[in-house]
Protein backbone atom coordinates (compact mmCIF):
# COMPACT_ATOMS: atom_id res chain seq x y z
CA UNK A 1 0.00 0.00 0.00
CA UNK A 2 1.84 3.36 -0.62
CA UNK A 3 2.40 5.94 1.88
CA UNK A 4 0.34 8.65 2.44
CA UNK A 5 1.42 11.77 0.63
CA UNK A 6 2.81 14.60 2.61
CA UNK A 7 0.51 17.28 1.61
CA UNK A 8 -3.02 16.75 -0.24
CA UNK A 9 -5.02 19.23 -1.29
CA UNK A 10 -8.50 18.57 -2.41
CA UNK A 11 -10.51 21.10 -4.33
CA UNK A 12 -8.98 23.84 -2.50
CA UNK A 13 -10.73 27.00 -2.88
CA UNK A 14 -10.20 30.73 -1.60
CA UNK A 15 -13.04 33.59 -2.02
CA UNK A 16 -12.79 37.10 -1.23
CA UNK A 17 -16.12 39.04 -2.10
CA UNK A 18 -15.88 38.81 -5.81
CA UNK A 19 -12.24 37.79 -6.09
CA UNK A 20 -11.33 34.48 -6.33
CA UNK A 21 -7.90 34.02 -5.11
CA UNK A 22 -7.48 29.76 -5.63
CA UNK A 23 -10.13 27.97 -7.93
CA UNK A 24 -10.32 24.10 -6.60
CA UNK A 25 -6.58 23.43 -6.86
CA UNK A 26 -5.81 19.91 -6.21
CA UNK A 27 -2.65 17.81 -5.84
CA UNK A 28 -0.32 16.13 -3.75
CA UNK A 29 3.09 16.29 -2.50
CA UNK A 30 4.66 12.52 -1.77
CA UNK A 31 6.88 11.99 1.18
CA UNK A 32 10.46 13.29 0.51
CA UNK A 33 10.09 15.68 -2.65
CA UNK A 34 9.86 19.03 -3.37
CA UNK A 35 7.09 20.62 -5.29
CA UNK A 36 7.67 24.15 -6.47
CA UNK A 37 4.53 26.57 -6.72
CA UNK A 38 5.58 29.33 -9.86
CA UNK A 39 3.09 32.14 -10.67
CA UNK A 40 2.91 35.45 -11.14
CA UNK A 41 1.84 38.15 -8.88
CA UNK A 42 -1.69 37.27 -7.56
CA UNK A 43 -1.18 33.61 -9.12
CA UNK A 44 -2.70 31.92 -5.50
CA UNK A 45 1.06 30.67 -4.44
CA UNK A 46 1.08 32.48 -0.92
CA UNK A 47 -2.65 32.11 -0.29
CA UNK A 48 -2.26 28.37 -0.66
CA UNK A 49 0.70 28.47 1.42
CA UNK A 50 -1.50 30.58 4.01
CA UNK A 51 -4.08 28.40 3.81
CA UNK A 52 -1.94 25.32 4.22
CA UNK A 53 -0.15 26.30 7.50
CA UNK A 54 -3.68 27.70 8.53
CA UNK A 55 -2.91 30.90 8.52
CA UNK A 56 -6.49 31.27 6.06
CA UNK A 57 -9.35 29.20 5.85
CA UNK A 58 -10.77 28.13 3.20
CA UNK A 59 -13.56 28.59 1.39
CA UNK A 60 -14.02 25.21 0.76
CA UNK A 61 -11.85 21.93 -0.44
CA UNK A 62 -9.59 20.26 2.27
CA UNK A 63 -6.21 19.97 3.09
CA UNK A 64 -4.48 16.72 4.66
CA UNK A 65 -0.96 17.07 6.06
CA UNK A 66 1.18 13.79 6.97
CA UNK A 67 -2.39 12.15 7.16
CA UNK A 68 -3.64 15.02 9.20
CA UNK A 69 -6.98 17.02 8.60
CA UNK A 70 -5.75 20.78 8.70
CA UNK A 71 -9.12 22.28 8.75
CA UNK A 72 -9.89 20.38 11.69
CA UNK A 73 -6.54 19.19 14.00
CA UNK A 74 -4.27 21.55 12.32
CA UNK A 75 -2.62 21.80 16.01
CA UNK A 76 -1.97 17.32 15.81
CA UNK A 77 0.26 18.94 12.43
CA UNK A 78 1.66 22.04 13.47
CA UNK A 79 4.90 20.74 15.59
CA UNK A 80 5.94 18.43 12.36
CA UNK A 81 5.87 21.62 9.95
CA UNK A 82 7.52 24.67 10.00
CA UNK A 83 7.71 27.79 7.15
CA UNK A 84 10.23 30.97 6.25
CA UNK A 85 9.40 34.00 4.51
CA UNK A 86 11.61 37.32 3.82
CA UNK A 87 7.72 39.10 4.38
CA UNK A 88 7.44 37.68 7.96
CA UNK A 89 9.78 39.02 10.36
CA UNK A 90 11.21 36.88 13.47
CA UNK A 91 10.84 39.67 16.33
CA UNK A 92 14.18 42.09 15.68
CA UNK A 93 15.05 43.35 19.44
CA UNK A 94 15.92 39.22 20.26
CA UNK A 95 19.06 38.47 19.66
CA UNK A 96 19.08 35.45 17.48
CA UNK A 97 20.25 32.64 20.55
CA UNK A 98 16.55 34.40 22.31
CA UNK A 99 14.98 33.71 18.94
CA UNK A 100 15.95 29.87 18.25
CA UNK A 101 15.05 29.38 22.18
CA UNK A 102 11.70 31.13 21.89
CA UNK A 103 10.60 29.33 18.64
CA UNK A 104 12.39 26.21 19.68
CA UNK A 105 10.11 25.91 22.87
CA UNK A 106 7.24 26.71 20.91
CA UNK A 107 7.59 23.96 18.98
CA UNK A 108 8.47 21.52 21.63
CA UNK A 109 12.46 20.77 20.96
CA UNK A 110 14.06 18.43 22.64
CA UNK A 111 17.59 19.58 23.67
CA UNK A 112 16.98 23.16 23.23
CA UNK A 113 20.56 23.93 24.13
CA UNK A 114 22.11 21.24 21.66
CA UNK A 115 19.98 21.70 18.93
CA UNK A 116 20.67 25.50 18.93
CA UNK A 117 24.37 25.19 18.53
CA UNK A 118 23.89 22.58 15.67
CA UNK A 119 21.28 24.51 13.67
CA UNK A 120 23.57 27.50 14.23
CA UNK A 121 26.71 26.25 12.72
CA UNK A 122 24.75 23.93 9.88
CA UNK A 123 23.42 27.84 8.94
CA UNK A 124 26.59 29.79 9.74
CA UNK A 125 24.79 32.29 12.24
CA UNK A 126 26.35 30.57 15.18
CA UNK A 127 28.90 34.09 15.28
CA UNK A 128 26.16 36.34 15.64
CA UNK A 129 24.09 34.24 18.11
CA UNK A 130 23.90 36.75 20.73
CA UNK A 131 22.95 39.39 18.09
CA UNK A 132 19.78 41.42 17.73
CA UNK A 133 17.90 39.46 14.68
CA UNK A 134 16.94 43.59 13.47
CA UNK A 135 20.62 44.33 13.31
CA UNK A 136 21.76 41.41 10.90
CA UNK A 137 21.95 41.96 7.14
CA UNK A 138 19.52 40.52 5.27
CA UNK A 139 21.26 37.40 3.93
CA UNK A 140 22.15 36.77 7.78
CA UNK A 141 18.64 37.23 8.39
CA UNK A 142 17.85 34.56 5.77
CA UNK A 143 20.09 32.23 7.04
CA UNK A 144 18.61 32.86 10.97
CA UNK A 145 15.25 32.34 9.11
CA UNK A 146 15.76 29.21 7.81
CA UNK A 147 17.47 28.29 11.12
CA UNK A 148 14.24 29.13 12.87
CA UNK A 149 11.94 27.26 9.84
CA UNK A 150 14.43 23.89 11.08
CA UNK A 151 14.92 24.15 14.50
CA UNK A 152 12.13 21.40 14.91
CA UNK A 153 13.30 18.92 12.17
CA UNK A 154 9.94 19.90 10.08
CA UNK A 155 8.60 17.17 8.32
CA UNK A 156 6.83 19.44 5.78
CA UNK A 157 8.68 22.73 5.26
CA UNK A 158 6.99 25.30 3.55
CA UNK A 159 9.06 28.37 2.49
CA UNK A 160 8.00 31.25 0.35
CA UNK A 161 10.53 32.68 -1.85
CA UNK A 162 13.44 31.45 0.26
CA UNK A 163 16.23 33.58 -1.49
CA UNK A 164 14.30 37.10 -2.53
CA UNK A 165 16.29 39.50 -2.02
CA UNK A 166 19.41 37.67 -1.36
CA UNK A 167 22.66 38.00 -3.58
CA UNK A 168 23.40 35.28 -6.14
CA UNK A 169 26.29 33.82 -4.06
CA UNK A 170 23.95 33.79 -0.28
CA UNK A 171 20.98 32.81 -2.34
CA UNK A 172 23.02 29.73 -3.90
CA UNK A 173 24.34 29.01 -0.62
CA UNK A 174 20.68 28.90 0.35
CA UNK A 175 19.61 26.52 -2.28
CA UNK A 176 22.73 24.36 -1.15
CA UNK A 177 21.74 23.81 1.58
CA UNK A 178 17.88 23.53 1.31
CA UNK A 179 19.33 20.91 -1.14
CA UNK A 180 21.24 18.51 0.96
CA UNK A 181 19.16 18.75 4.38
CA UNK A 182 16.59 17.73 2.16
CA UNK A 183 18.26 14.90 1.00
CA UNK A 184 19.54 13.81 4.17
CA UNK A 185 16.64 14.02 5.91
CA UNK A 186 14.21 12.81 3.38
CA UNK A 187 12.20 16.01 4.62
CA UNK A 188 8.87 17.16 2.07
CA UNK A 189 9.40 20.95 0.48
CA UNK A 190 6.64 23.18 -0.91
CA UNK A 191 8.73 26.06 -2.05
CA UNK A 192 6.88 29.08 -3.79
CA UNK A 193 9.69 31.37 -5.76
CA UNK A 194 10.12 33.68 -8.61
CA UNK A 195 13.25 32.54 -9.54
CA UNK A 196 13.28 29.89 -12.30
CA UNK A 197 16.49 28.39 -12.06
CA UNK A 198 15.99 27.94 -7.89
CA UNK A 199 12.88 25.65 -9.02
CA UNK A 200 14.76 23.99 -11.77
CA UNK A 201 17.66 23.33 -9.59
CA UNK A 202 15.69 22.50 -6.64
CA UNK A 203 12.05 21.13 -7.07
CA UNK A 204 10.80 17.46 -8.03
CA UNK A 205 7.48 18.44 -9.71
CA UNK A 206 5.76 21.78 -10.42
CA UNK A 207 2.66 23.27 -10.51
CA UNK A 208 2.64 26.66 -12.35
CA UNK A 209 -0.19 28.57 -10.94
CA UNK A 210 -2.24 31.16 -13.00
CA UNK A 211 -5.53 32.86 -11.41
CA UNK A 212 -5.41 30.89 -8.56
CA UNK A 213 -5.76 27.57 -10.99
CA UNK A 214 -3.45 25.15 -12.02
CA UNK A 215 -2.09 26.07 -15.15
CA UNK A 216 0.78 23.39 -15.72
CA UNK A 217 2.04 20.25 -13.59
CA UNK A 218 5.06 18.52 -14.36
CA UNK A 219 8.61 17.68 -13.39
CA UNK A 220 11.00 20.68 -14.91
CA UNK A 221 12.32 18.61 -17.47
CA UNK A 222 8.69 16.87 -18.17
CA UNK A 223 7.65 21.35 -18.32
CA UNK A 224 10.75 22.20 -20.93
CA UNK A 225 9.61 19.63 -23.30
CA UNK A 226 5.80 20.23 -23.01
CA UNK A 227 6.55 24.04 -23.80
CA UNK A 228 9.36 23.45 -26.10
CA UNK A 229 12.06 25.48 -23.85
CA UNK A 230 15.10 25.30 -22.87
CA UNK A 231 14.93 27.28 -19.35
CA UNK A 232 12.05 27.41 -17.19
CA UNK A 233 11.78 31.16 -17.59
CA UNK A 234 11.10 31.18 -20.74
CA UNK A 235 8.17 28.15 -19.92
CA UNK A 236 6.82 30.93 -17.59
CA UNK A 237 6.86 33.81 -19.98
CA UNK A 238 4.98 31.56 -21.64
CA UNK A 239 2.48 31.12 -19.38
CA UNK A 240 2.38 34.89 -18.66
CA UNK A 241 2.40 36.04 -21.91
CA UNK A 242 -0.60 33.26 -22.81
CA UNK A 243 1.46 31.48 -25.12
CA UNK A 244 2.00 27.75 -24.92
CA UNK A 245 -0.12 24.25 -24.27
CA UNK A 246 -0.91 24.97 -21.26
CA UNK A 247 -2.87 28.13 -21.71
CA UNK A 248 -4.58 26.07 -25.03
CA UNK A 249 -5.47 23.19 -22.50
CA UNK A 250 -7.22 25.61 -20.21
CA UNK A 251 -9.58 27.14 -23.23
CA UNK A 252 -13.18 25.70 -23.33
CA UNK A 253 -12.32 24.65 -26.88
CA UNK A 254 -8.72 23.45 -26.06
CA UNK A 255 -6.81 25.54 -28.34
CA UNK A 256 -8.67 24.22 -31.61
CA UNK A 257 -8.95 26.85 -34.11
CA UNK B 1 7.19 20.41 31.15
CA UNK B 2 3.72 19.61 29.47
CA UNK B 3 3.51 21.49 26.08
CA UNK B 4 1.10 24.36 26.76
CA UNK B 5 2.87 25.22 29.84
CA UNK B 6 6.31 25.26 27.49
CA UNK B 7 4.55 27.58 24.90
CA UNK B 8 3.15 29.19 27.53
CA UNK B 9 6.75 29.95 29.60
CA UNK B 10 8.26 30.07 26.16
CA UNK B 11 5.74 33.63 25.04
CA UNK B 12 6.43 34.76 28.75
CA UNK B 13 10.00 34.57 28.57
CA UNK B 14 9.89 36.35 24.87
CA UNK B 15 8.61 39.32 26.57
CA UNK B 16 11.29 39.07 29.53
CA UNK B 17 14.15 39.15 26.81
CA UNK B 18 12.49 42.14 25.32
CA UNK B 19 12.58 44.08 28.19
CA UNK B 20 15.91 43.85 29.01
CA UNK B 21 16.92 44.55 25.51
CA UNK B 22 14.72 47.81 25.82
CA UNK B 23 14.63 49.34 29.32
CA UNK B 24 12.73 52.41 28.13
CA UNK B 25 9.55 50.22 26.98
CA UNK B 26 9.19 49.99 30.50
CA UNK B 27 9.33 53.27 32.00
CA UNK B 28 6.17 54.49 30.74
CA UNK B 29 4.67 52.05 32.80
CA UNK B 30 6.03 53.68 36.01
CA UNK B 31 6.00 57.06 34.44
CA UNK B 32 2.67 58.03 33.84
CA UNK B 33 0.96 56.52 37.25
CA UNK B 34 3.80 58.09 39.00
CA UNK B 35 2.66 61.59 37.64
CA UNK B 36 -0.70 61.10 37.93
CA UNK B 37 -0.03 59.77 41.71
CA UNK B 38 2.29 63.08 42.22
CA UNK B 39 -0.69 65.71 40.74
CA UNK B 40 -3.65 63.53 42.92
CA UNK B 41 -1.32 63.40 45.87
CA UNK B 42 -1.04 67.18 45.84
CA UNK B 43 -4.51 67.56 45.54
CA UNK B 44 -5.19 65.62 48.29
CA UNK B 45 -3.23 68.21 50.55
CA UNK B 46 -4.84 71.31 49.25
CA UNK B 47 -8.41 69.57 49.86
CA UNK B 48 -7.54 67.97 53.10
CA UNK B 49 -8.35 71.11 55.12
CA UNK B 50 -11.46 72.27 53.51
CA UNK B 51 -13.48 68.60 52.66
CA UNK B 52 -14.67 67.11 55.53
CA UNK B 53 -14.86 63.81 53.89
CA UNK B 54 -11.59 64.04 52.10
CA UNK B 55 -10.19 64.58 55.83
CA UNK B 56 -11.66 61.62 57.43
CA UNK B 57 -10.29 59.18 54.77
CA UNK B 58 -7.25 61.23 53.52
CA UNK B 59 -6.30 58.52 51.32
CA UNK B 60 -9.35 57.99 49.22
CA UNK B 61 -7.91 59.95 46.13
CA UNK B 62 -4.62 58.14 46.07
CA UNK B 63 -5.92 54.20 46.59
CA UNK B 64 -8.89 55.06 43.75
CA UNK B 65 -6.09 56.29 41.74
CA UNK B 66 -4.12 53.79 42.36
CA UNK B 67 -6.18 51.38 41.76
CA UNK B 68 -7.97 53.05 38.46
CA UNK B 69 -4.13 52.79 37.18
CA UNK B 70 -4.11 48.69 37.75
CA UNK B 71 -7.08 48.64 35.48
CA UNK B 72 -5.23 50.92 33.03
CA UNK B 73 -2.16 49.83 33.09
CA UNK B 74 -3.78 45.67 33.05
CA UNK B 75 -5.52 46.33 29.90
CA UNK B 76 -2.13 48.77 28.61
CA UNK B 77 0.49 45.80 29.33
CA UNK B 78 -1.86 43.24 28.07
CA UNK B 79 -2.50 45.47 24.86
CA UNK B 80 1.63 46.00 24.43
CA UNK B 81 2.19 42.52 24.64
CA UNK B 82 -0.08 41.39 21.72
CA UNK B 83 1.03 44.57 19.91
CA UNK B 84 4.54 44.27 20.36
CA UNK B 85 4.09 40.74 17.69
CA UNK B 86 2.02 43.00 15.19
CA UNK B 87 4.94 45.40 15.84
CA UNK B 88 7.58 43.13 15.01
CA UNK B 89 6.06 41.50 11.97
CA UNK B 90 6.35 38.53 13.86
CA UNK B 91 2.55 37.68 14.23
CA UNK B 92 2.65 35.04 10.95
CA UNK B 93 5.64 32.85 12.75
CA UNK B 94 3.18 32.73 15.94
CA UNK B 95 0.04 31.87 14.47
CA UNK B 96 1.38 28.74 12.31
CA UNK B 97 3.42 27.65 15.25
CA UNK B 98 1.70 24.92 17.46
CA UNK B 99 0.91 27.84 19.87
CA UNK B 100 -3.06 27.81 21.01
CA UNK B 101 -5.48 30.16 21.10
CA UNK B 102 -5.83 29.95 25.05
CA UNK B 103 -1.69 29.46 25.20
CA UNK B 104 -1.39 32.87 23.77
CA UNK B 105 -3.79 34.37 25.76
CA UNK B 106 -2.08 32.98 28.90
CA UNK B 107 1.14 33.87 27.94
CA UNK B 108 0.39 37.63 26.99
CA UNK B 109 -2.00 38.18 30.27
CA UNK B 110 0.82 36.35 32.51
CA UNK B 111 3.56 39.23 30.70
CA UNK B 112 0.95 42.05 31.00
CA UNK B 113 0.56 41.20 35.02
CA UNK B 114 4.29 41.45 35.50
CA UNK B 115 4.76 44.51 33.59
CA UNK B 116 2.02 45.77 36.08
CA UNK B 117 3.37 44.88 39.18
CA UNK B 118 6.59 46.33 37.66
CA UNK B 119 5.18 49.72 37.03
CA UNK B 120 2.17 49.81 40.04
CA UNK B 121 4.60 48.54 43.00
CA UNK B 122 7.71 51.47 42.55
CA UNK B 123 4.53 54.07 42.39
CA UNK B 124 3.12 52.68 45.34
CA UNK B 125 5.91 53.26 47.49
CA UNK B 126 6.65 56.45 46.29
CA UNK B 127 3.04 57.68 46.97
CA UNK B 128 3.96 56.20 50.38
CA UNK B 129 7.58 58.33 50.10
CA UNK B 130 6.13 61.26 48.70
CA UNK B 131 2.74 61.52 50.80
CA UNK B 132 3.62 59.21 54.12
CA UNK B 133 0.02 56.83 52.63
CA UNK B 134 0.52 53.51 51.82
CA UNK B 135 -1.73 51.64 49.88
CA UNK B 136 -0.77 48.64 51.60
CA UNK B 137 -2.82 49.67 54.78
CA UNK B 138 -6.31 48.76 53.26
CA UNK B 139 -4.90 45.22 53.67
CA UNK B 140 -6.42 42.00 52.74
CA UNK B 141 -9.01 43.30 50.24
CA UNK B 142 -6.25 44.84 48.14
CA UNK B 143 -4.72 41.60 47.10
CA UNK B 144 -8.78 41.04 45.87
CA UNK B 145 -9.30 44.62 44.34
CA UNK B 146 -6.16 44.08 42.79
CA UNK B 147 -6.77 40.45 40.92
CA UNK B 148 -10.69 41.82 40.12
CA UNK B 149 -9.00 45.13 38.28
CA UNK B 150 -6.36 42.80 36.63
CA UNK B 151 -9.20 40.00 35.30
CA UNK B 152 -11.29 43.34 34.04
CA UNK B 153 -8.56 45.24 32.27
CA UNK B 154 -7.29 42.01 30.80
CA UNK B 155 -10.81 41.30 29.23
CA UNK B 156 -11.13 44.46 28.03
CA UNK B 157 -6.79 44.07 26.91
CA UNK B 158 -8.25 40.69 25.23
CA UNK B 159 -10.88 42.20 23.33
CA UNK B 160 -9.52 45.07 22.25
CA UNK B 161 -6.01 43.20 21.35
CA UNK B 162 -8.70 41.04 18.78
CA UNK B 163 -9.78 44.00 16.71
CA UNK B 164 -6.48 45.32 16.13
CA UNK B 165 -5.76 41.69 14.62
CA UNK B 166 -9.02 41.57 12.81
CA UNK B 167 -8.80 45.35 11.66
CA UNK B 168 -5.33 46.37 11.77
CA UNK B 169 -2.95 48.93 13.68
CA UNK B 170 -5.89 51.59 12.65
CA UNK B 171 -7.65 50.14 15.68
CA UNK B 172 -4.66 50.51 18.42
CA UNK B 173 -5.80 54.06 19.35
CA UNK B 174 -8.95 51.90 21.11
CA UNK B 175 -6.79 49.51 22.61
CA UNK B 176 -4.90 52.85 24.70
CA UNK B 177 -8.62 54.28 25.25
CA UNK B 178 -11.04 51.71 25.54
CA UNK B 179 -10.80 51.32 29.21
CA UNK B 180 -11.37 55.09 29.45
CA UNK B 181 -15.07 55.01 28.46
CA UNK B 182 -15.76 53.47 31.62
CA UNK B 183 -14.06 55.64 33.95
CA UNK B 184 -16.86 58.04 34.29
CA UNK B 185 -19.29 54.54 35.27
CA UNK B 186 -16.90 53.04 37.83
CA UNK B 187 -17.34 55.08 41.01
CA UNK B 188 -13.29 55.72 41.01
CA UNK B 189 -13.43 58.91 42.80
CA UNK B 190 -16.95 59.55 43.75
CA UNK B 191 -19.72 57.41 44.82
CA UNK B 192 -21.96 55.57 42.48
CA UNK B 193 -25.02 56.85 43.75
CA UNK B 194 -24.24 60.51 42.73
CA UNK B 195 -24.88 59.20 38.91
CA UNK B 196 -28.28 59.45 37.41
CA UNK B 197 -30.28 56.04 37.70
CA UNK B 198 -30.03 54.71 34.41
CA UNK B 199 -25.82 55.13 34.43
CA UNK B 200 -25.75 53.33 37.97
CA UNK B 201 -27.96 50.31 36.41
CA UNK B 202 -24.14 50.33 33.85
CA UNK B 203 -22.01 50.55 36.95
CA UNK B 204 -23.36 48.18 39.01
CA UNK B 205 -22.79 45.61 35.68
CA UNK B 206 -18.62 46.62 35.70
CA UNK B 207 -16.52 45.10 38.76
CA UNK B 208 -14.78 48.40 39.40
CA UNK B 209 -18.17 49.77 40.97
CA UNK B 210 -17.96 47.46 43.72
CA UNK B 211 -13.89 47.90 44.02
CA UNK B 212 -14.08 51.61 44.42
CA UNK B 213 -17.30 51.46 46.25
CA UNK B 214 -15.44 48.57 48.76
CA UNK B 215 -12.57 50.55 49.01
CA UNK B 216 -14.38 53.83 50.14
CA UNK B 217 -16.02 51.87 52.34
CA UNK B 218 -13.33 50.51 54.19
CA UNK B 219 -11.07 54.05 54.60
CA UNK B 220 -14.86 56.02 55.82
CA UNK B 221 -16.31 53.32 57.53
CA UNK B 222 -13.50 50.55 58.17
CA UNK B 223 -15.87 47.65 56.83
CA UNK B 224 -14.97 44.95 54.46
CA UNK B 225 -17.78 44.29 51.92
CA UNK B 226 -17.02 40.89 51.01
CA UNK B 227 -20.05 40.33 49.80
CA UNK B 228 -19.69 43.09 47.26
CA UNK B 229 -15.98 41.97 46.23
CA UNK B 230 -18.07 38.39 45.49
CA UNK B 231 -20.29 39.88 43.13
CA UNK B 232 -17.27 41.82 41.37
CA UNK B 233 -15.06 38.75 41.17
CA UNK B 234 -17.96 36.87 39.67
CA UNK B 235 -18.37 39.47 37.01
CA UNK B 236 -14.80 39.51 36.10
CA UNK B 237 -14.42 35.84 35.37
CA UNK B 238 -17.68 36.32 33.51
CA UNK B 239 -16.12 39.56 31.50
CA UNK B 240 -12.65 37.48 31.27
CA UNK B 241 -14.22 34.75 29.63
CA UNK B 242 -16.21 36.82 27.42
CA UNK B 243 -13.00 38.94 26.79
CA UNK B 244 -11.43 35.61 25.44
CA UNK B 245 -14.36 34.56 23.33
CA UNK B 246 -14.33 38.27 21.61
CA UNK B 247 -10.40 37.09 21.21
CA UNK B 248 -11.67 34.13 20.09
CA UNK B 249 -14.20 35.39 17.37
CA UNK B 250 -11.89 38.09 16.12
CA UNK B 251 -9.20 35.60 15.24
CA UNK B 252 -11.84 33.42 13.05
CA UNK B 253 -12.99 36.20 11.36
CA UNK B 254 -9.05 37.21 10.87
CA UNK B 255 -8.44 33.29 9.18
CA UNK B 256 -11.38 33.89 7.12
CA UNK B 257 -10.54 37.44 6.02
CA UNK B 258 -7.23 37.01 5.73
CA UNK B 259 -6.10 39.74 7.93
CA UNK B 260 -3.56 37.93 9.60
CA UNK B 261 -1.52 37.84 6.54
CA UNK B 262 -1.53 41.28 5.91
CA UNK B 263 -0.70 41.47 9.96
CA UNK B 264 2.01 39.78 9.93
CA UNK B 265 3.67 40.91 7.01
Amino acid sequence: MPAAPSIAVQHLRKVYGEIVAVDDLSFSVPRGTVLGLLGGNGAGKTTTIAMLLGLLEPTGGSIGILGIDMLKRRYAALPRMNFSSPYVDLPHRLTVRQNLQFYGRLYGVKDLRHRIVEIAEHMQVAPFLDRAAGKLSAGQKTRVALAKALINKPDVLLLDEPTASLDPDTADWVRGYLESYQHETHSTILLASHNMGEVERLCDDVILLQAGKVFERGSPRELLERFGREDMEEVFLDMARGRGRGLDALKPDGGQP
Amino acid sequence: MSGSLNRIYALVLRHIYLWRSSVMRLVDSIYWPAVQMVMWGFMTQYLLPQASFVAQAAGVLLSGLLLWEVVVRGNLSLSIAFLEEIWSRNLGHLFVSPIRSWELATGIIIAALLRTLLGMIPVSLLAWAFFGYSIYTLGLPLIAFFVILQMFSWSIGLAMSGLVMRVGQSAESFAWAAVFVLMPVSGVYYPVSVLPQWLQVIAWGLPPAYVFEGMRAIMADKVVHWDMLAIAFGLSVVYLVVGFQVFQWFFRSSRRAGSLLGQGE
